[in-house]
């Protein structure tokens, strides 16, 4: 399902992580697949627990005990990542495959200056870089995403930074190695509208320049719909949707996108009642037997009650879903 | 400034509240011995007036730092102002005192942005919305446990989990809890104070619906707080824009998105990310939001404007009205 170029930059298939806590066993991501082009930008979305967040941090290998990635591939170029030795899967981290964290300060160290850290980061992937090279790389890397003096900010620790600028310096960091993916969790959520569209200024303009892939971690649609060329929707561990982005927003085809699409509030619904999707989402401990949505789905019925596989009722769309809404007249929640 | 008719619920003017960082004994000493260090003083809210007509929603929006919540605490009661007045149904409450003000007070309920922290998670939910009826009499201990059954019931909540605490809640249930809290002393003007902001998209959409049923069912006025343009604009009626402590804009919901007049406003909407908004090419505003430490001089917007003149950097603008129910503060508005 890649945009722009026929052999994807990151291809997922079926990937499986699972957290084996005491309480049971977490199916936190349950069977994802998708594939990202060469300088395209997906937008995973879905709301907490869905396995949004997961799938960025398996891809990447940064899952944590008790979770383990138990099935899939992730193929990065064609090369499997799952099961790549440690030793093997740092050196591509943070050099051709970056992460950019809702917190800023899971990148940086708080008792180091931003350049030990950015020039650390460069050295750290080839050592034969010379200081002043990683330097003048560095202040080049803060340059590009808006830092204002970026000789003398190189010399300052990250809590002389605002939220915001925190933020670049993590994404320059990101940028410093000219990654060939970079996956971003949340990373505007917590800053303000205005800041917000400053980062999504810099990621939009890196894509299109660098060829830089990106998947895009959130739960704010409308921040995807202005940013991402494809999208995923997750729920329950699973992907429900896929497709490009205009044919998912302008005509969703699963229940619960239709659902979600409709309880955003949008340029003309003042006024109207939101539609609401009943209930909330079910703890992954204790998913449903079938299709994780069925309780809080308005079509679901006994055929639901075994696990749909994702198909292709439109070409170019993924849909996992018994029921779902092929006719594009239909109301929400029909 | 602001428009005043008879059914005004709530007036502010010319509101202010400003924190102080008192210096500590070596702050004192070295400023003895001839250092200029000072007091730190923000003025987190900046000489604010506005009026609130009964039954209405009032958005109230604003970025970090802009003093949003501090004016909603203040109307509250929960801050105290530093200077000017609050009149509640024509009489003041900053001058009340004693069973007036506890009146006044127990009508204005506010509900908070975190449903985890605002909520006593040692307190059965039962005793959470039922302690405050109680000591305000609007129930019995005898009855107390019907009272609660009714209130839960209104904000579709089980009664049946009334004895259980916080935690075996989820978060769109909490946020439920606060509300119920804030009903059971039949409250006639509701601050909510990011009241969404925590919540899932699917859940967001519940509780707005829910804010919006309760305004029909019990004609609330409501002073809605938020960092979310496309929240505020989906249930208020007027939208009040707010920008390092001071007002930069009011206007009805339709007429400031049709036409948002101070460069700001029209900054923040532009930047707001829409679904109808595809593949969009973000042209941001420039700069940081500055501190409310050390504000610009004149108007505080001037450094990130792009129509900035020597007199923005000098004076500051008033708020006054460009057009019927329509207020703005900008030197741009003389010219025109």
């Amino acid at each position: 399902m890649s945009v722009k170029d026929t052999s994807p930059t990151l291809e997922v298939r079926n990937l499986q992580t699972h957290f084996f806590t005491k309480a049971g066993d977490a199916k936190a991501v349950d069977g994802v697949s998708f594939s990202v082009g060469k300088g395209e930008i997906m937008g995973l979305v879905g709301e907490s627990g869905s396995g949004k967040s997961v799938t960025g941090f398996s891809i990447i290998g940064l899952v944590d005990p008790p979770g383990n990635v138990v099935g899939g591939e992730v193929l990065y170029n064609g090369k499997n990542l799952v099961g790549l030795p440690d030793e093997q899967m740092r050196q591509l981290r943070g050099n051709r495959i970056a992460m950019i964290f809702q917190d800023p300060m899971m990148t940086l160290n708080p008792v180091l200056r931003v350049d030990t850290q950015m020039v650390e980061t460069i050295l750290a992937h080839d050592p034969s870089v010379s200081k002043q090279d990683a330097l003048a790389r560095s202040r080049d890397a803060l340059g590009r995403v808006g830092i204002p003096a970026p000789d003398e900010r190189l010399r300052s620790y990250p809590h002389q930074f605002s939220g915001g600028m925190r933020q670049r310096v993590a994404i320059a960091i990101a940028l410093l190695n000219k990654p060939d993916l970079i996956i971003a969790d949340e990373p505007t959520t917590a800053l303000d509208v205005t800041i917000q569209g400053q980062i999504l200024y810099e990621a939009q303009k890196l894509c299109r320049e660098t060829g830089t892939s990106m998947i895009w971690i959130t739960h704010d649609l409308a921040v995807v719909a202005g940013l991402a060329d494809s999208i995923c929707v997750m729920y329950g561990g699973r992907v429900v949707e896929q497709g490009l982005i205009n044919d998912v927003l302008d005509h969703p085809v699963h229940p619960y996108t239709r659902g979600l699409l409709g309880s955003v509030p949008g340029a003309n619904s003042r006024g109207t009642r939101l539609y609401q999707i009943p209930g909330m989402a079910p703890s992954l401990l204790n998913l449903p037997q079938g299709c994780a949505f069925q309780a809080r789905c308005p079509r679901a019925d006994e055929a639901c009650l075994v696990e749909p596989q994702i198909t292709e009722p439109i070409a170019g769309r993924g849909v996992r879903c018994c029921h779902p809404h092929l006719n594009a007249e239909e109301e929400i929640g029909a | 400034m602001s428009e005043k008719t008879n059914d005004t619920m709530l007036t502010v003017d010319n509101l202010s509240k400003n924190f102080v960082k008192k210096l500590d004994l070596a702050g004192k000493i070295a400023q003895k011995l001839g250092s200029n260090i000072r007091e730190e003083v923000v003025h987190a809210v900046d000489g604010v007036s506005l009026a609130i007509p009964k039954g209405s929603v009032v958005g109230l929006v604003g970025e970090s730092g802009c003093g949003k919540s501090t004016l909603g605490r203040m109307i509250a009661g929960i801050l105290r102002p530093t200077g000017g007045d609050i009149t509640y149904k024509g009489v003041s409450i900053t001058k009340m005192s004693g069973d007036e003000a506890a009146r006044a007070a127990l009508q204005i309920q506010m509900i908070f942005q975190d449903p985890f922290a605002s909520l006593n998670p040692r307190m059965r939910v039962i005793d959470i919305i039922g302690e405050a009826p109680l000591t305000h009499g609007f129930t019995t201990a005898a009855e107390k446990d019907s009272y609660v059954c009714d209130v839960m019931k209104r904000v579709g909540l089980d009664p049946e989990y009334r004895r259980r605490y916080p935690h075996q809640f989820s978060g769109g249930q909490r946020q439920r809890i606060g509300i119920a809290r804030a009903l059971a002393v039949n409250p006639e003007f509701l601050v909510c104070d990011e009241a969404i902001a925590a919540l899932d998209v699917s859940i967001q959409a519940q509780v707005i619906n829910l804010f919006m049923d309760l305004r029909e069912d019990l004609d609330l006025t409501y002073l809605f707080i938020s960092h979310d343009l496309s929240v505020v604009k989906h249930i208020s009626d007027r939208i009040v824009i707010m920008y390092l402590g001071r007002i930069v804009e009011i206007s009805p919901t339709d007429e400031l998105y049709a036409d948002p007049n101070h460069p700001y406003t029209q900054a923040l909407l532009n930047e707001v990310p829409q679904l109808e908004h595809r593949g969009r090419d973000y042209k941001p505003v420039e700069g940081e939001i500055p501190s409310p430490l050390d504000p610009p001089s004149g108007c505080h917007f001037h450094p990130r404007c792009p129509h900035a003149t020597d007199r923005c950097a000098t004076e500051r603008p008033e708020l006054r009205e460009i057009a019927p129910t329509r207020w703005s503060a900008c030197h741009l508005n003389d010219e025109a």
